[in-house]
């Protein structure tokens, strides 16, 4: 009897429950907090600002494409230094635990999200820390010079320099848009601290609790903006081995899941619970010679060599065949991406043909093996040793060598580094600048730019594209960069990744997010 | 007693210096560091980064550093993460009821089948049971935690749906933790089913984490009592005709205890290190998962804050094991 009424009460509880519609993602890991400019993990943004917060601008989901958030719209002057935004009115902050706003939001909380990451003596900017990395990353305290409220439904952001990306920029997790008046309540009550840990913002799902390594759970935000979200409750179910969050996602104890086991990709195609989604990663893997050192210093000795290198077979061992051969330095979700350039297709023969024309007699290199694994390379190490077999077939001998992460990105800057280095980058936001610019631009030798390579053909056409506002000159631009970077073939470029997303059938209108993300606002439940 | 006690407490003392030495020196000693593992692909600027080593504390001497870290830990502060930018303790005693509440779990679960298991195996030396006990804690101590555990999952949650596959609760009760031991808790809020629901969680990870140490002390039960069996004094108890049950429970296992003890204390030690590869597998949030992201992302304070924080806790449960034998066995402390 005792029994029955316990199964009753939970049927009772359940039945209560199911009317609300709960959808549970079997995240990764924890946030590392709730505040997205100064907590940058991928991690992180999931849990903060894709569900919590909204920005000015914003990309629309599942695409690169920028639509208006809190700004309905903006207005750029002609010399580019001169942003006016226009912000949406009536829209509504979280009511939470901690606070119940009573204003909308306004340009208020516009000033205060940047100032507190742009200037030094804002009462918040050492809250938690100070290290606003994406902010500084990003060039912005170089960028901007003053950020003004022209009225309560006005912002005007005034520029250093133009930056045709700019509005990509904003679009960005770093520049998620807070609450004034909860800063200023919580600084009142001197529990400046709790605030990147309690969040309010204005987006689909407001923070209800969070237990740390254990889960996470949002409720709808019933005053969204854009409309409530279809699922009642969303929870985060932090299980960061991809085997287990598969089996989680096979007995129903999660919808959807990232990072699948590649091993695991063929049962999921098969698998009838589940809907096995995939999109080309906004990444390229490559190979950075030093343009700097000879004979690498030579277009022909490293045009050469990528044709040496197998793509394909490395596509199947390393990638599993999660991975796509890619032959521009941006992948193909990004616009402007020049379907027209041809690859230095593999061929051996040809190969050492050229490196013999070169004079290139009995070669030896560095290949660098980075010892992490990364989205647009899952084994690096595998990778260089197909590498060291294909060149060995060209008579090039290759060494390979690794070191610990940190030190591998610090050393492989190095403008006097010895050999071929393995890396890769993610895309920020699905700008070809972000891509060019900061990889292959003159700025970047010494730093960022791993092939040492400062061609002026190339640094004029992106630097161009970084004053021009009219997107149609702009893909010229970055079409014609392409062609000059396959001319020059200061990296072999190895691979976009596939992103994998399974999840299960009774899920509806979930989007992958080129830029790795998960938002669940459009997502429902059958 | 009180005297053994202080002689223990004293040797506590340089020990704790020792670790507090060890525990700030391991992760520097480690290649890499906070700043570039933070910056990533991006990288950071010279200026940007002696900014962040300001901020961070870093821009000090180490022997600075090291003194710093020591004057707050008498104030009981452990200093704050440079990831979450929370502090080491909260950090550490956010997570630690769960570790203990699994620990505690697989360590019962290991003793109260070991222990029988390893008596009966030594009284019945060389039967069937004998060898069967045997061959499954050799087979249990040489388990790899991880594939054992994926392997319980698959069985035991996947096909035969009795367990849920990982967490600590079904997401269906949601209450404010109270004690942080989730059996407690449930209890507490008085929902219906969320106590069962809290068990059938706990089942499979105990599970795994007790298995090597169920079959440690499986076999040295086994082996202390054959050696304390074929003692003098069992022999004359034997010839008293005493009952075997009292031969064997009182007079054999009572001294065959005293290794068996020092072998479960050894086994918190081996617990913590299971635990790490456990929570990981089962999304179980506690400090085994914390310490392997924070010695990743090399998290200075909350590496060396967390490895003190286990350090003391095998030292005083060491030093339980220690006054445990005084009660098992009155000459130790006299000796002592």
């Amino acid at each position: 009897m005792k029994a029955r009424l316990v199964a009753a009460a939970a049927i009772a509880l359940f039945a209560t429950t199911a009317q609300a519609k709960t959808l549970i993602f079997c995240s990764e890991g924890s946030p590392e907090g709730f505040t997205p400019s100064l907590y940058t993990a991928g991690t992180t943004f999931d849990a903060s600002s894709r569900q919590i917060y909204n920005r000015l601008a914003e990309f629309e989901i599942g695409t690169t494409k920028i639509i208006p958030g809190l700004a309905e719209s903006w207005d750029v002057s002609s010399d580019g230094l001169v942003y006016t935004f226009n912000l949406r009115k009536g829209v509504k902050f979280h009511s939470t635990k901690n606070f119940t706003p009573s204003r909308d939001f306004n340009a208020d909380d516009v000033l205060f999200s940047f100032e507190r990451q742009f200037s030094k003596s804002h009462p918040y900017h050492m809250v938690s820390g100070g290290a606003y990395e994406y902010f500084n990353g990003m060039s912005m305290p170089d960028l901007i010079k003053k950020i003004e409220k022209v009225d309560d439904f006005t912002v005007r952001f005034t520029l250093n320099r133009p930056e045709a990306p700019m509005i990509a920029n904003l679009a960005m997790d770093f520049a998620s848009i807070h609450s004034a008046e909860y800063a200023e309540k919580m600084a009142t009550a001197g529990t400046m601290d709790d605030f990147d840990q309690n969040p309010v913002g204005t987006g689909p799902f407001k923070l209800v609790a969070y237990q740390k390594d254990a889960f996470i759970r949002y409720q709808a935000h019933p005053e969204y903006f854009r409309g409530k979200a279809a699922i009642d409750d969303l929870v985060f179910a932090i299980t960061p081995d991809a085997s287990v969050r598969y089996q989680k996602l096979k007995a129903g104890e999660c919808h959807v899941m990232p990072y699948p086991n590649p091993a695991d990709i063929e049962a999921m195609r098969t698998d009838p619970k589940v809907n096995l989604l995939s999109q080309e990663g906004l990444n390229v893997g490559y190979l950075a010679y030093n343009a700097k050192m000879a004979p690498f210093d030579n277009p022909k000795v490293r045009k050469a060599l990528n044709m040496a290198i197998n793509k394909e077979a490395i596509i199947d061992a390393v990638f599993q065949g999660a991975g796509k051969v890619a032959k521009n330095p941006i992948p193909p979700t990004i616009w402007s991406y020049n379907e027209a350039t041809k690859d230095d297709g593999y061929d051996p023969a040809a190969s050492r043909a050229a490196l013999d024309a070169e004079g290139v007699k009995g070669l030896k290199m560095k290949i660098w093996a980075m010892p992490v694994q990364r989205p647009y390379n899952p084994n690096a190490r595998r990778m260089a040793e197909l590498i060291q077999a294909d060149f060995a077939k060209v008579g090039v001998e290759a060494e390979i060598v690794s070191y610990e992460w940190g030190e591998y990105l610090k050393r492989s800057k190095a403008t006097d580094r010895d050999g071929a280095v393995l890396l890769g980058w993610t895309g920020d936001n699905g700008d070809p600048d972000n891509f060019l610019a900061v990889l292959l631009g003159c700025d970047g030798v010494g730093g960022s730019n791993r092939a040492q390579w400062c061609h002026k053909p190339f640094e004029d056409l992106i630097q161009k594209a970084k004053v021009v506002s009219d997107p149609a000159e702009r893909t010229r631009l970055y079409e014609q960069a392409q062609i000059e970077f396959k001319k020059q073939a200061p990296w072999a470029t190895i691979a976009h990744s596939v992103v994998f997303k399974p999840i299960r059938k009774e899920v509806t209108g979930f989007k992958i997010d080129p830029f790795g993300g998960h938002s669940f606002y459009g997502v429902d439940l059958k | 007693m009180f005297r053994f006690l202080l002689t223990k407490l004293a040797m506590i003392i340089p020990t704790f210096i020792g670790v507090t030495i060890a525990s700030f020196a391991f992760i520097r000693l480690l290649p890499g560091d906070p700043i570039l593992l933070m910056a990533g692909e991006r990288g950071v600027t010279p200026e940007r980064r002696e900014e962040l080593e300001a901020i961070m504390g870093f821009d000090r001497p180490l022997w600075e550093q090291y003194l710093g870290f020591l004057g707050d830990l008498l104030q009981g502060d452990l200093g704050v993460s440079i990831v979450t930018k929370q502090p080491v303790l909260e950090e550490f005693l956010g997570r630690f009821p769960a570790t203990v509440e699994l620990s505690v779990i697989a360590i019962i679960f290991a003793v109260a089948i070991g222990l029988p298991a390893g008596v009966i195996a030594a009284v019945r030396r060389g039967s069937i049971f004998d060898h069967t006990v045997m061959g499954c804690s050799l087979t249990g101590y040489s388990m790899p935690i991880f594939w054992w555990g994926l392997l319980l999952i698959i069985l035991f949650s996947g096909i035969l749906e009795w367990t849920p596959v990982s967490g600590r609760i079904s997401f269906l009760y949601f209450f404010e933790p109270v004690t942080g031991f989730m059996l407690i808790d449930s209890l507490l809020s008085g929902q219906s089913g969320a106590f069962k629901s809290a068990v059938s969680h706990l089942i499979l990870p105990a599970v795994v984490l007790g298995t090597i140490p169920l079959a440690v002390i499986a076999r040295q039960t086994r082996s202390s009592m054959l050696e304390v069996l074929s003692e003098d004094y069992v022999r004359t108890a034997r010839a008293k005709g005493l009952p075997p049950i009292r031969v064997v429970g009182v007079h054999a296992l009572r001294n065959a205890l005293i290794t068996v003890v020092t072998v479960i204390g050894l086994q918190v030690g081996v617990l913590l290190a299971g635990a790490i590869l456990t929570e990981t597998i089962f999304a179980w949030p506690g400090i085994g998962k914390w310490m392997i992201d924070s010695i990743s992302r090399r998290d200075y304070p909350s590496v060396q804050g967390g490895l003190l924080m286990i350090a003391s806790i095998v030292m005083i449960v060491n030093l339980l094991v220690d006054l445990t034998y005084g009660l098992i066995n009155p000459a130790i402390r006299h000796e002592g």
